[in-house]
């Protein structure tokens, strides 16, 4: 293998493996389209987002309204726009928590073992064996509809598998010479976590987060769809699908741009996503 | 112990566990719906109630007992089958329940009976064929039917079925179907769209799991000997990939679960799911409970089950 150590004198991301081909090009374009999006939001809307612009409602496509309008004759176009902060905003928000969570305390419990380790894996799993949007709607039911409680929602929804997988890597990684070594020298549990095991688990943990934000988007819509997500005046794409689920009958193009956009969204993270250098990726499932 | 007992022994393990699990998940149901909100008295009455009819509803309603104690009480009547009165009508939630559930189990019940047999043959045949067209299509088809919302794989189904080819009703009447052909469009949509949802899972665990089996070294072997393609997979792969498969079907059948919320609501099924997201909405916490345990449970069930055919399909445990 010549080739692989020549490779490593010339670090550029080619020669590292870290390049990317066409199809995660085009996946991280999306997510980076997206990503724009929800964030100079405000000064992109072509009409402000809550009036009430055209006289018709379920309006078709034209140069006026290019994604047409809505029940209520409000513009699809900057209704997605702005919903976009929204919908990446929430889910990117407790995907961070999820995960940060999820894998701080898997590699604690992989390093710390014992009755700690047993105990935390028992009740997590536990919570596995709530399905997700169940429980979603059995929060929403107890303390209402807000975006904090989505948040917080969706991080419990999801933490309990980020600390699974971080777990399960940690555990490998534990056993390695390197941590030993570290434990010998006398080395404490924070420095083992952060600059022994975190290094060596970050690819597949990214890989990871990026999976579980699609999960995250797909039962925020799906909650927002049974009007328990975002509340009106404000609307998540979800919320939009179900505010003109009406024009479903009549093929309102007010119904099918939200979709759109849902599914542009997590196609496009599941594209990246299975698409990275397998350097990054490394997953044994 | 004998080593013969090991699977034996880790299936009641994995039993046991799934109890301790039950026991925990309605713990948190129950605490989630009941002690989170401000005060259920409160609720019932509205915003114009008097302090003392409050005060005799919460002494009525034996919330004034301590949270532990309630759970019990509650945690038993539901083991003895005694779900509760809806705060809503009145009327006993197990009442509310029953038919509901039996719609439900009806929808999930043709589903699984249609998804199964469509989605093993599709994935059999994509890790058979593997890098065909046949298995890009599926693959792609597949994906994208995971990385949508259930609900658009719905609306796209009301689209194509309903509102372009004009074949199916949009909405799902479930209760009284008197003639086959009345029973057949009732449930086609519900039906297709939970089919897509499930199978998807299913096709591409089934194709894993036979394409891990077909690069075992026994597998080659048998290509090697001159086997056909169809024999080496049928004959050779596909017996010792079952136990894999069952897992994947299990595990994908869990799948209903959540899919069920989506579509009941959408195509108006009187099912469990419909009456939970109801519940829902008029904050009807005894009913919201006694639903979410019987999703959960179906869940765990399922999952449970999953773990006991993988564990008693791997013949390394047996020896």
């Amino acid at each position: 293998m010549s080739e692989k150590s020549l490779s490593l004198r010339l670090p550029t991301p080619r020669n590292l493996g870290y390049s990317f081909n066409w199809v995660g090009r085009i996946g991280l374009m999306i997510i980076l389209f997206w990503g724009a999006v929800a964030i100079f939001g405000p000064w992109l809307t072509p009409y402000p987002v809550g009036e009430i612009v055209d006289w018709d409602y379920f309006g078709p496509m034209s140069d006026k309204f290019w994604m047409g309008t809505d029940y209520l004759g409000r513009d699809i176009l900057s209704r997605i726009i702005m919903g976009a902060r929204y919908t990446v905003g929430i889910s990117l928000a407790s995907v961070t928590l999820a995960c940060t969570g999820g894998v701080i305390l898997g590699m604690v419990a992989a390093v710390a073992g014992g009755w700690f380790d047993t105990g935390l894996s028992r009740l997590l799993d536990a919570f596995n064996g709530i399905p997700s949007l169940l429980f979603g709607l059995v929060v929403v039911a107890a303390v209402g509809s807000s975006i904090p409680v989505l948040v917080l929602t969706l991080a419990a929804i999801y933490l309990p598998g980020s600390y699974r997988f971080a777990r399960a890597l940690a555990v490998n990684v534990n056993t390695m010479d390197f941590v030993t070594v570290a434990r010998a020298r006398g080395e404490r549990t924070p420095y083992l976590i952060l600059q022994e095991i975190f290094p060596n688990i970050l690819g597949p943990v990214l890989a990871d987060l990026g999976l579980r934000f699609v999960f995250i988007v797909l039962v925020l819509s799906g909650l927002s769809f049974l009007g328990l997500g975002v509340q009106p005046p404000n609307a998540d794409w979800g919320a939009l699908v179900r505010e003109n689920i009406e024009g479903l009958s009549l093929g309102a193009p007010a119904v099918v741009f939200p979709s759109i956009a849902i599914a542009s969204l997590t196609i496009s993270v599941n594209m990246f996503i299975d698409n990275l250098p397998t350097k990054i990726r490394d997953r044994s499932e | 112990m004998p080593a013969s007992l090991t699977p034996y022994f880790l299936i009641a393990q994995r039993l046991g566990v799934a109890l301790i699990t039950l026991v925990i998940v309605s713990f948190a149901v129950f605490f989630a719906t009941e002690l989170l909100p401000g005060d259920v008295a409160e609720i019932l009455l509205g915003q114009a109630a008097t302090p003392e009819a409050v005060a005799g509803l919460r002494e009525a309603m034996g919330l004034n007992q301590p949270g532990i104690y309630r759970f019990l009480h509650w945690f038993v009547g539901l083991a003895s089958g005694d779900l509760g009165t809806s705060y809503v009508n009145n009327m006993p939630v197990a009442d509310l329940i029953s038919g509901r559930l039996a719609n439900s189990l009806k929808l999930a019940g043709v589903t699984t009976l249609f998804a199964v047999p469509i989605a093993l043959s599709l994935g059999i045949g994509a890790a058979m064929w593997r890098g065909s067209i046949f298995d890009r299509l599926v693959s792609v088809l597949t994906i994208s039917v995971i990385s949508v919302p259930e609900f658009m794989v719905a609306t796209l189904a009301v689209l194509i079925f309903a509102v372009w080819l004009g074949w199916l009703p949009a909405l799902s009447y479930g209760a009284d179907v008197g003639s086959w052909s009345a029973m057949l469009k009732a449930y086609a949509m519900p039906v297709i769209t939970l089919g897509f949802v499930v199978s998807a899972q299913m096709i591409r665990m089934t194709r894993a799991a036979v394409i891990e089996t077909i690069n075992t070294p026994y597998v080659e072997m048998a290509l090697l000997k001159g086997a056909s393609r169809s024999r080496m997979v049928l004959r050779h792969a596909l017996p010792n990939a079952l136990g894999p498969i069952a897992n994947a079907v299990a595990l994908s059948l869990s799948y209903l679960v959540g899919g069920v919320i989506i579509v009941e609501t959408i195509f108006n099924y009187p099912g469990v799911a419909k009456l939970m997201v109801d519940a829902v909405s008029t904050r009807d916490l005894p009913l919201i409970q006694s639903c979410a345990m019987i999703f959960c449970i179906s869940y765990l069930s399922l999952i449970t089950l999953a773990d006991m055919i993988a564990i008693l399909a791997n013949p390394r445990l047996r020896h």
